[in-house]
């Protein structure tokens, strides 16, 4: 597997020109994004009526998320962090509105006037220490603070986000419930390696019925659409079905065995001559 | 960046109480036509702060706008056409966005407002 992103560079180095090339060329990066993005606007669950909302994309890089949202018909105000892939984003003349930002140092928002917001894959970045100014907690109760004021009451924001381990994820999780969030982690697809995908859920506002969390994919049986991986393992598929040993009427007896003597001898093995007393049924009281 | 965005920008600065709004130095200005959507421009109405409105727009060179609003407006068609292209159709690609408070500017290129903070405003 290749080594966390989040390890080698900051992130406004580390996404420069050729790393945000990927992300207009790369289809399968393209799909994977889109399909991220698709999940997490499902989780957000805002109201079936049709009309569009103001949503936030939290690292929005180079627009790929931004795009389900405007084809829900909703309008987004994208931040990133990396120049280069806000570049590629005006490039592809994306809907929203885009901000130069770094979400670690506090979302400027007036309190209350965003409707939603979605973050694919980017807040682990903020774990990390990339310069000497930065202090990964005080980043994280920064941007979970900003971003609970800029919501508006009752609205989601769903996360999703690569822990490193599970230190870092209680430690989201954490600062997400300081800042007064309430929800929890969604786990899609939990047994599988690959399509395993974690979204953060968090509420904005007191706790109500509509706020529970919602279920997860992959869970009860429900399997990947592209890959098999997620069959639950029944019981009594548990045992693999044991090879039957083949019943050859073949071995045994006189010519099977004189044959035998035979190839052996062949291959120059010291072989008892062929008697009549040779493979001869023992009686019975032997 | 539309005045949408713009409405809900405010400074971020250390120490700073009341960063909005933030102030417009026009630059280039661009528009860009998109259809126009009712539900959401009733929607967002209620969230938009008028007064600080009119005048980004007034800066940026239009003013159409009424300078008093009631919800009732909202039925009026020409109205809605004004508000819709004031909020969504107007760009500001090149200038700058001042703090009100401390006067510090965040650049503005290709339409993307730049607010990075320095170590010290952190």
């Amino acid at each position: 597997m290749a080594a966390r992103p989040e390890l080698l560079a900051p992130p406004e180095i580390f996404y420069d020109q050729s790393e945000a090339r990927k992300y207009t060329s790369s289809s399968r990066i393209i799909d994977i994004q889109a399909k991220l993005s698709e999940r997490a606007l499902e989780l957000l669950a805002l109201p079936d009526d049709g009309v569009p909302r103001l949503l936030l994309d939290i690292g929005c890089g180079s627009g790929l998320s931004g795009e389900t949202l405007s084809e829900s018909g909703h309008q987004w105000i994208g931040l990133d962090i990396s120049e280069a892939m806000l570049d590629v984003a005006v490039e592809r003349e994306v809907d929203g509105d885009l901000l130069h930002a770094d979400m670690g140092q506090g979302l400027g928002f007036r309190p209350g006037v965003i409707d939603g917001a979605i973050s694919i894959s980017a807040v682990q970045w903020l774990c990390n220490a990339d310069k000497s100014s930065h202090e990964p907690r005080l980043r994280l109760k920064a941007f979970f603070g900003s971003l609970y004021r800029s919501l508006a009451r009752g609205a989601r924001a769903v996360l999703q986000l690569y822990p490193q381990n599970i230190a870092q994820r209680e430690l989201i999780f954490n600062y997400a419930m300081r800042a007064g969030f309430g929800g929890g982690v969604v786990v899609d697809y939990p047994h599988s390696t690959k399509s395993r995908k974690e979204y953060l859920v968090l509420n904005c506002g007191p706790p109500s019925l509509s706020a529970a969390v919602p279920n997860a994919k992959g869970e009860d049986g429900m399997s990947c659409s592209d890959d098999e991986e997620n069959h639950t393992v029944t019981v009594s598929d548990r045992n693999r079905p044991r090879k039957k040993r083949k019943l050859d009427k073949t071995n045994g007896g006189k010519d099977w065995v004189i044959q035998k003597k035979e190839q052996m001898r062949r291959k120059g093995a010291a072989v008892p001559a062929d008697t009549k007393y040779t493979a001869r049924k023992r009686k019975s009281r032997f | 960046m539309r005045l949408l965005t713009h409405n809900m920008l405010s400074s971020n600065i250390k120490g700073v109480t009341d960063g909005f709004p933030l102030k417009i130095e026009a630059g280039k200005v661009v528009e860009k036509e998109v259809d126009m959507n009712t539900d959401f421009l009733k929607n967002i109405f209620t969230k938009i702060e008028w007064k600080p409105f009119v005048e980004a727009a007034k800066t940026l060179g239009y003013s159409e706008l009424p300078e008093d609003v009631d919800p009732s407006l909202l039925d009026s068609q020409d109205f809605l056409t004004k508000f819709h292209h004031a909020l969504l159709e107007i760009h500001l690609e090149e200038g700058a966005l001042v703090c009100p408070e401390t006067g510090r500017k965040f650049p503005v290129s290709k339409g993307i407002p730049n607010m990075l903070l320095h170590e010290d405003e952190v």
